[in-house]
This record gives structure tokens, sequence and C-alpha cells, in this order.
């Protein structure tokens, strides 16, 4: 169990205030032009060095992703960090904790960060639904303002650095990095083509990296405590502490700085008391946020929860967002309302995803019912293949791959719904 | 110069060309909905994915992929079928099957896609999306349900129309497109809209559920409507002009055409002269072609040699030269092609032509624009300066503030700046490698010595920037024939001529006339028939072949697409049985001769191509001052032909106008 004396997010359940002198008890903003004072590439090396993953859900190394920026901006191209906020991904709750309780982690990592890639300003893009976070957020980037830690020689470190922050109008695929610097450009949020990547033509047209924000708020303190600290915990190409947010069938849900590689059973007995009615009761999981394929509850049981992990058992670690299912649950059902969802988010630019997530709810809906036929659980998983893979944003894959999820681990559960309406129809004809 | 390979088959393809570029050199179909050559690419219908090594495991979409070295490209696998097998069913699961009674039936891309690469049957079992129409104005009729959302109309509208009016609202399969308050779409441009649409959801209103694509006569002509010589294709059904086509020609017109150009040709069959008509105790009354020409010999006979002809705007060379030989052999050489009283200097034809060429524009790195309303006078001219833009052109213009629907640097309304232009203007055109001068035709009237007075400013080593715009398609063809007085018409009303003719020429102020025996050979009865002594019904463009001249100077030449109606006859084979009727037989009984007795007295018009004026401007009094205005009012009727049709009348009145014909929603 990871000890108080490692935890980065100190005040993530808000029992302290949120605010500067708070934060600057906590060790936030101490010394910040010391941090940048090592120089940029050196700050780029440590954060490779830490070993730390993106945590929106990708996992690409956040040190290799800034070393991709131009080393020196053109004047007229400015190089941007564009910080996203904009957490919509069902289950997912730990981006908002961040920003109610604890602001001030990312906006230091906001100045680090960018003047390791050179930006000229930081924008964060925050989900519009998140309106007192907002506020919060808001209020924080003034008392640093104020207090000279942003702006023109930022923390007297005579680097000008600006942060805004921008709020979202609540689509989730303005939370693909492309889409996100569409909406922030003012239009409409759909995602662009890759190539060309963002590092090279982003915002504006300008380079731009897209980094989570607890990637971005974790930087300051593995500054602070070396990148040996923080690679010493969890297990190899997966390190750090991670914020896991477990919902669903728990006793108690929460969302709690852990190791990375933590087993799952060791998750849930310490943080949640455990599974809802004992572990016998454990139906399946949901481990990364909605897009990541369920895992049925004996293979997740002992799995360490990092990406390469959960990799392994064909899901992903995504967000950490661990949605909990015990045996009370209607599965499919479950699914099918994910389906709505991507069905209802889909930005509708790209042909395989604004067809295919439509009709992948319909025949949810149907399966749910056991209004099918047994051929179309393939024509079903066909339709997923059809859409994964071929599209421009990873939406298409987040929506299909639930489904495959759950044909390969509950198809007898699909076909005993099928079986049993068509009996129960076959009853009602011979009775007319 | 990248090199890879496509299905084995290596090819080298210029830096910059995507993979999709890179597969058609190399001679393998890739079927695609977004992907336009002329638009920016969106990559969102997805059926151009292609396999491509290195890469990730997964299809790649090829418009939007750069070639690169090395690349080893498959369109022919498993992967690459079932990539469009799968992206086909999806586009058609909405679709409606309304094939047999969708106007695109036949011309379909979607259609044709389907059945080359299609899976032939669908799994989709739910119910289809159905979507509310669109009103996008007088010319394009939307069947919304059968849009497969791929955003060419969208994109035609902000990247080549400049007018952003069509867009996409709404996400996923409820994603729609509109104008956005289900206004019209405000471009002279919009038709080309319903020619880009893949699918029959953009569709053009005048025409619909007029034909079947495959019932029409194809046959290439040149556009009349203003004076760039659109190259089109004239599709007719019997003895009726259909609709019409822009061809590809990059030098002219692109692939684009405006909607005067497509939607006029209803006026084919409305309001024509069909018959001779004589007037007689003040009224015209219908006649055999025996008495018409009687009564002009009469003419003839008390007039002698006060003889003149005017011809119109859409004229072609080989009537006007006939006139020409006509009024010449009667003795006299009274010839004016400028109607509306125009009497600029002709003495150089380089001085009054577009020097740059129309595809030249798009090199220039300052424009000046001088009385010229480019949108209304050459909406296509128009769209050539807004690529220069794109590649960071600035635009400056003297006259009236307009929309002219791209940025421009409004110096004033007053030709007395073109002595001394404001610093910026000057300062951009001194810098500038390729300086583009456009003097409209308004300008021309008061401006001409002090817009040639500065030509030289626009000079640069191979690089003539000096242009000017003419609105008239007979225009350029008729100064080569000698069409110009030195006083322009005026001239010939101060010569008072007793006998006539005015060929197609409506805009004339016929007041001057008030004492001649007004002959009028032409198609529509319009306001040279309402004057006319005698009214000879000739051919449209459309129904004769003939050869036109446009603002650059290229000759182009134009093939009949249908016939006359009832006695009217191609003009120039009125004009040689006049002359026989007179007693001056003209030399030629043939087309052939006819064009060949004008290629030998003006050579440039006996070969299609750009005539090539040299430019030595004449030295004419520079001082000018004074507002300038615009020589188009009204785009939608400038000429007969236009005046007559219904969807022109109704585009006026809704675009220009602004009358409400909104539809009430059903």
């Amino acid at each position: 169990m990871l000890a108080d004396k490692d935890r980065i997010f100190t005040n993530v359940y808000g029992f302290q205030p949120w605010n500067l002198p708070a934060a600057q008890k906590r060790g936030d903003w101490d010394k910040t032009k010391d941090l940048m004072s090592i120089g940029q590439d050196a700050i780029i090396d440590k954060i490779k060095a830490s070993g730390l993953r993106g945590r929106g859900g990708a996992g690409f190394p956040t040190g290799m992703k800034w070393s991709f920026m131009p080393k020196e901006p053109r004047p007229d191209r400015p190089n941007f960090l564009v910080i996203n906020a904009d957490e919509s991904e069902p289950g997912s709750c730990k981006d908002r904790e961040i920003i109610r309780h604890d602001p001030h982690k990312l906006i230091e990592g906001a100045l680090i960060a960018g003047f390791a890639m050179r930006a000229r300003a930081a924008y964060i893009y925050i989900r519009g639904e998140y309106i007192r976070e907002a506020e919060t957020l808001f209020a924080a980037v003034k008392e640093a303002y104020d207090a000279g830690l942003l702006g023109k020689n930022a923390c007297k470190s005579g680097y000008d650095f600006d942060v805004f922050v921008h709020r979202g109008a609540g689509a989730y695929i303005c939370g693909e990095e492309t889409a996100m610097l569409e909406s922030l450009e003012g239009k409409k949020g759909q995602p662009r083509l890759k190539p060309p990547f963002p590092a090279g033509a982003g915002l504006y047209g300008c380079p731009t990296t897209v980094n989570n924000v607890e990637s971005i708020a974790v930087v300051p303190t593995i500054l602070r405590r070396g990148p040996e600290w923080f690679s010493s915990f969890g297990n190899e190409n997966n390190r750090g502490t991670k914020l896991f947010q477990i919902s669903g069938h728990v006793e108690k849900p929460c969302v709690v700085e852990e190791a990375m590689s933590i087993p799952f059973r060791e998750l849930i007995e310490k943080h949640c008391g455990g599974i809802r009615g004992g572990w016998d009761n454990l139906l399946a999981v949901i481990p990364g946020g909605s897009s990541v394929p369920l895992v049925p509850a004996a293979q997740i049981m002992d799995c360490p929860m990092d990406f390469d992990g959960l990799r392994a058992l064909g899901s992903g670690l995504g967000t950490a967002a661990i949605i909990v299912m015990d045996k009370s649950t209607d599965v499919v059902r479950a699914i099918s309302r994910l389906s709505y969802f991507y069905k209802h988010e889909s930005c509708g630019q790209c042909t395989p995803c604004r067809e295919g997530t439509g009709w992948m709810w319909r025949v949810m809906e149907r399966l749910r019912t056991g209004d099918a036929d047994i051929s179309e659980i393939d024509t079903l998983q066909q339709v997923t293949k059809q859409v994964e893979g071929h599209t421009i944003c990873a939406l298409g894959d987040a929506a299909a791959w639930p489904i495959q999820g759950l044909i390969r681990h509950f198809r007898p559960e699909l076909e005993r719904r099928i079986n049993e309406r068509q009996a129960g129809n076959g009853m009602q004809e011979a009775a007319e | 110069m990248p090199k890879l390979t496509v299905d084995g088959i290596e090819v080298e393809v210029p830096a910059g060309a995507t993979v999709l570029q890179a597969c058609e050199a190399a001679g393998k179909e890739i079927p695609r909905f977004c992907y336009h050559e002329r638009l920016s690419i969106a990559g969102n219908c997805r059926m151009c994915l292609v396999e491509v090594k290195p890469g990730p495991p997964k299809p790649q979409a090829s418009c939007a992929l750069p070639a690169a070295d090395n690349q080893e490209i498959r369109t022919d696998s498993p992967m690459v079928k079932a990539a469009r097998e799968g992206v086909m069913e999806f586009l058609l699961i909405n679709h409606p099957l309304d094939c047999p009674i969708c106007d695109q039936g036949g011309e379909c891309d979607l259609q044709d896609q389907s059945v080359a690469y299609g899976r032939g049957h669908s799994r989709y079992t739910e119910n289809k999306r159905a979507v509310t129409e669109k009103y996008m104005g007088p010319i394009i009729k939307t069947i919304m349900t059968r849009c497969i959302q791929c955003t060419r109309c969208v994109r035609f509208g902000e990247e080549v129309a400049g007018v952003e009016d069509i867009g996409a609202i709404y996400r996923g399969e409820n994603m729609q497109i509109t104008t956005y308050l289900e206004k019209a779409f405000k471009s002279e441009l919009s038709g080309n809209v319903a020619d880009l649409c893949p699918v029959g959801a953009l569709t053009h209103k005048p025409v619909a559920f007029e034909y079947r694509s495959w019932e029409l006569k194809k046959n290439l002509s040149i556009d009349v409507m203003d004076a760039v010589g659109t190259n089109i294709r004239l599709d007719s059904r019997g003895r009726q002009v259909m609709r019409v086509l822009p061809r590809i020609n990059e030098d002219v017109n692109e692939e684009w055409a405006h909607d005067k150009t497509r939607y006029h040709v209803d006026a084919l069959v409305r309001r024509r002269l069909d018959k001779p008509y004589v007037r007689k105790d003040g009224k015209v009354v219908e006649a055999s072609w025996d008495e018409a020409f009687d009564a002009i010999a009469a003419a003839a006979k008390a007039a002698g040699s006060s003889v003149a002809a005017v011809a119109g705007d859409l004229v072609d060379c080989e009537t006007m030269f006939a006139a020409k030989s006509l009024v010449k052999a009667l003795g006299s050489d009274l010839l004016e092609g400028r109607q509306t009283g125009l009497s600029y200097d002709v003495s150089n034809l380089g001085s009054v032509a577009f020097n740059t060429t129309i595809a030249g524009i798009e090199e220039a790195d300052a424009i000046l624009l001088v009385g010229s309303n480019l949108r209304f006078e050459a909406p296509l001219i128009n769209t050539r300066i807004r690529k220069a833009i794109k590649k960071g052109a600035k635009v400056f213009a003297i006259g009236e503030e307009t929309d002219l629907t791209y940025k421009v640097e409004w110096l004033g309304n007053d030709l007395g700046l073109l002595a001394k232009l404001p610093a910026s203007a000057a300062e951009a055109i001194d810098a500038a490698k390729k300086p583009v001068l456009i003097v409209g035709p308004a300008a021309l009237k008061e401006g001409q010595g002090a817009t040639l007075a500065m030509a030289s400013a626009f000079q640069r080593d191979g690089w003539n920037g000096f242009n000017v715009v003419h609105t008239a398609a007979a225009r350029m063809g008729g100064l080569m024939l000698g069409y110009a007085q030195k006083g322009g018409i005026a001239d010939i009303i101060a010569a008072a001529p007793k006998l006539a003719f005015f060929l197609g020429a409506d805009e004339v102020n016929f007041e001057g006339f008030k004492d001649s025996f007004k002959v009028y050979v032409g198609h529509h009865g319009d306001n040279g028939a309402h004057h006319a002594d005698v009214i000879l019904p000739g051919a449209t463009y459309a129904e004769k072949p003939g050869t036109y001249v446009n603002l650059e100077g290229r000759v182009q030449r134009a093939d009949r697409a249908v016939f006359a109606p009832g006695d009217a006859r191609e003009d120039w084979t009125i004009l040689r049985a006049l002359s026989d009727r007179l007693g001056h037989t003209l030399p030629f009984d043939t087309f052939e001769q006819l064009r060949a007795q004008m290629a030998s007295e003006v050579p440039a018009l006996g070969q299609e191509g750009l005539a090539g004026y040299a430019f030595s401007p004449p030295k004419l009094a520079a001082k000018a001052s004074g507002p300038v205005g615009y020589a188009v009012a009204d785009f939608y009727l400038t000429n007969a032909i236009c005046r007559a049709s219904p969807t022109m009348q109704r585009c006026s009145a809704e675009l220009i106008h602004g009358e409400d014909f909104a539809e009430a929603a059903e």
C-alpha cells in the first residue's frame, strides 16, 4: 500500500482548502524557479527517466511526447501546451478531484511542462459540466497571476508564460486531442486527420502538445523528489503512482492514489472495502473507463492494474476508471447503455462511426431483450470490426471494444436471452 | 520525388502528392466520395482506404496520406476489399433506396461504387434515418435523407464560392447539412454543389424530374453569358436543351460554371422569335420570309450606302463576319458592338484584353481592382482571385464597397485615386513580383486613360499585369472584326443610317435610331424586337456552331446542340439569303467557306487558342476623377436569354431583390 509520504495528491479529498496559501503549505510552488533552472532538456530527460506514461488513456511516454516539440520555435509559430481537462469518459473522475481540490499542482505543472517544451502558453480545456471546478480553476489561475507565479517573468524565472482556461460545451468528442484543438479554435469539435500530428501543426497551426491533467499535475512532484523516486513504484514500463477511480458495486467507491501495478484484489480490499456481497459475487470489471473491453471476474482478480497487465487480458488501463459490476448487473444492458453513449457522442464526421454506432446500439438493444437471431451476434461482431480501425479518431474503436468484450466473454448469456425469448414466443404462438 | 509501389507497380510521384494520387498514377482506381481534386481534403468518407506498409496494421485513408519513399501500397488485398465493403455497407444503411425517382440516378457515385465495391446485400434490418428537407434557394433542391455527409458542398461554399452559407449541424448520425437558417445559398456559383454532390441529396431544382441523364445527347459548346468563355456541355433531349454542365478547362473555368451559365436554358424555349415579323401601321405582324426580305429590300434601295450594323452581346464571330460582309457590300463600314455607349480606345487590342490570362491570376501577389465587381462581371475570375489570396496575394480596390467574398482593402470610390494611390497599395504593387491591375467595364468609360497610364507599374519581366474585364461574350471577337467606331455607338447615331441591322442587340438605346429602318436578327422577343421594323428569327448560341473569343483573346469553338425552333434559321444563313435578295450575294455558300474567309481576313480567328495581342498602350488623356460605378447591376438578368428565363427571374427576385420565396415547412 502506498505510504502517505509518497502521495503526490495530498489534498485529493479536499480536507484542506484548495487556495494558494494552503497549496504552498503542501509544498506546491516551492522554489519552482529552481526546478526550471536546470534547463528545458534536463526537465524532459528527468520526465523520461521517471517512466511517466500519459494518464489520459493511451499511455504514451510523456517525456518522449514533449521531446517532439520544436527546440527553437519561430516567433510567428509559438509552441503551445494544451491540457485536456475534458474528462468525459464514463467512470472517470480523477481530473475533477485534482482541479477542485489541488488546482495549483496542475497550474505549477503547466508552467514547468510549458517551459520544458518551450511553449508560449497553456490552454486548459475544461469540461463544460464542471461548473464549480471551472470556477475553482479560474480563481486559482488568478491567484497564481496575482502572486507573480504566471505571466511575465513567471516565478521570477525570466520566462513568460500564460495559462488560459477554456470551458467546453459538453461534447465527449472534444476530449479527443485534435477535436479539442478544433474546439479551442472556435470550430465544430471534429477530430482532424493525422498526420500532421499536433506536435507539427496543432492549435492555430502551431506546434502543440496535448496532455492529460494528471500527467501535468504530477510533474512538479517528480522533479522535486526525483525521477528515481517516481520510478520506484510499479512494474517495468508502468512506473509511478496513479489515481484510481473505483465505482460500481464495491462497498466504498472512491478515488485513491496508489502505486501502479497494484493487484486488483489488493486495491479493492484496501481502499474500497471489498466487493459488494463478497468476491464470489463479482461478475466483471471494466478496468479503464467505458471504452475498454470488460474483463470477467476470474481473470481480473489478481491482475496487476497497469497498462501492460490489462493489455495482456485484452483490455486496457485507460484512465484507471474501474467500473465494478457484481452479479446483480444486467451486463448486456450495461454495455448497451455504453453503446448508446457512443452513438450519442459520435461527431458524425466519418462514415463507419457515424453509421456504425447507431447500428450497434440498435442491435444491442434487441440483444438485451433477446429479440434477435443467434446469427446477429456474429453480424454485430463483424460490424464492430468494420468500425474498429477504420475511423479518423479512436471513438470508433472505443465504441467497438465494449461490445467485442461482451461478445468475447458473455456470448452464452446473449444466446440464452435469444433462445428464451424464442421459446417464449413459440409458446405464445401455440396458444393462439 | 517519392518512389513507391502500388500493387507491385513502381511509381514516382511529385513531392507532396498523396497516396491516392500515387495509386491513380499507377492506374489503380480508388473509390472516393469526400475527396475532390479542387477542394481541401476531409478524409471523412473512408472509402479510399488502402493498405500501407510500413504503417499501423489497419487500412489508411489514401486521400489524406502523403506519399513517401519506399511505401508499399496494396489496393487489392483482402483487408482493402473488406474495408471498402464495410464502408459501403455503412453508407447504404441509412441511404434510401429511391434510385428510380432520384434525379442523380444514372450518374450517381454511390450507385456506381456500390455496384463496383459493395457486397450486394444489406444486413441492416433496423429503421432507416429520415432527414427533413432544407431550403437552399431557387437553384438547389435538397433531399437530405440521401445525404452521405461527405461535406463537399460545405467545403465548396467555404473555399471556392467564399460564401459560408452551408454547414453541418448536430453530430453523430443526426448530423445534417444545411444552410444554417434555411436561407438561400447566396452565391453565383451555387449550382456547382449539385454537381459536386456524389449522391442525389443536392440536385438542380429548375430541372427536377425533367430528364434522366442517359436520355440526353451531349454537345460541346461555349458559354455566352459572360466574357469568360466557360467551356460547357449542352445536354439535350429532342429539340430542347435540358441542362448545361461545365467541361474541364484548366485555363478558363477549371470545372466550375456559374448559375447563369447553367440555368438560363429554360429560356431557350421561351419568348422565342420563331417567325419573321414586319411592322405594318406601327404594329409588328407575322410575315413570311419573302415578305420580310421584300420590306428590307425596299428600305435598302432607299438607303443606298447609309447602312449600319450593331452586334449584340451573345453573337458569334461568324454572324458578325457575315453582317460585316453585307454592310461592306452595301458600301458602308458603320459597325459597332458596344451597345451601351462605351467608346474606349481600341487601337491596340492588347490594352483592352485580359493579359495575365485567367489562370495567371492565381500567381498574382498584389491585385488592384478598378471599378470591377468581379462577382457579377466574371464570377470565375473571382474564384481565381480567391486562390491567389490563399497563396498570399493582397487585393486593393477602387470603387463602391461591395462583398467580393474575400478581404479587400477599399481605397475609395474615386478614379482620381489612380493618379495618387495610397501608400499601402503603391508599396504592395511596387514590391510585388506579379502585380495585377483589373479594369472593370465601368472604369473603361472614364478611366481608360488613367489606368493605361499606370500600366507600366504592372509590367515585370515576362509578365503583363494589365487586365480589362468585359461582360459580353461577343466583345473581343467583335473588336477583332472591327465592330468599333472611334466614338462608339454615338458615331453610328450621328451618321444617321437609313438601314440598321441589329444582331441580337437588345441593350441599345433605340431613341437614336428613330429614323432608321431597323432590322433585328435575333432569337428572343426582347428590347430589340420591340423596336424593330423587321424581325428575322435567328438562332441562339445553342442552335448554331460558332466561334467565340473570350476576354483573354482565347478563340474557342462551339457546336450546335439542337435546331432552332419554327422558321428560325442560323444567323449567317439569314444574312446570306438576304444578301442574295439585295443583289449583293455574299461570296460563301457553306459555313466552312464563311469560316475560311473569316480566317483569311482575321487569321487569329482561324485557329483555337490565345490570339496573342501585342501590348502597346495608346497615349490617352490620363486625367480622371469622380466615382466609378459597376457595369452589372443585376447578375441574373443581363441579356435577352436570361431575362426570358423563369429561373433567372426567380433568382433575381430572391437573391438580388430580397423577395421571400421560402417554402412553408411541410
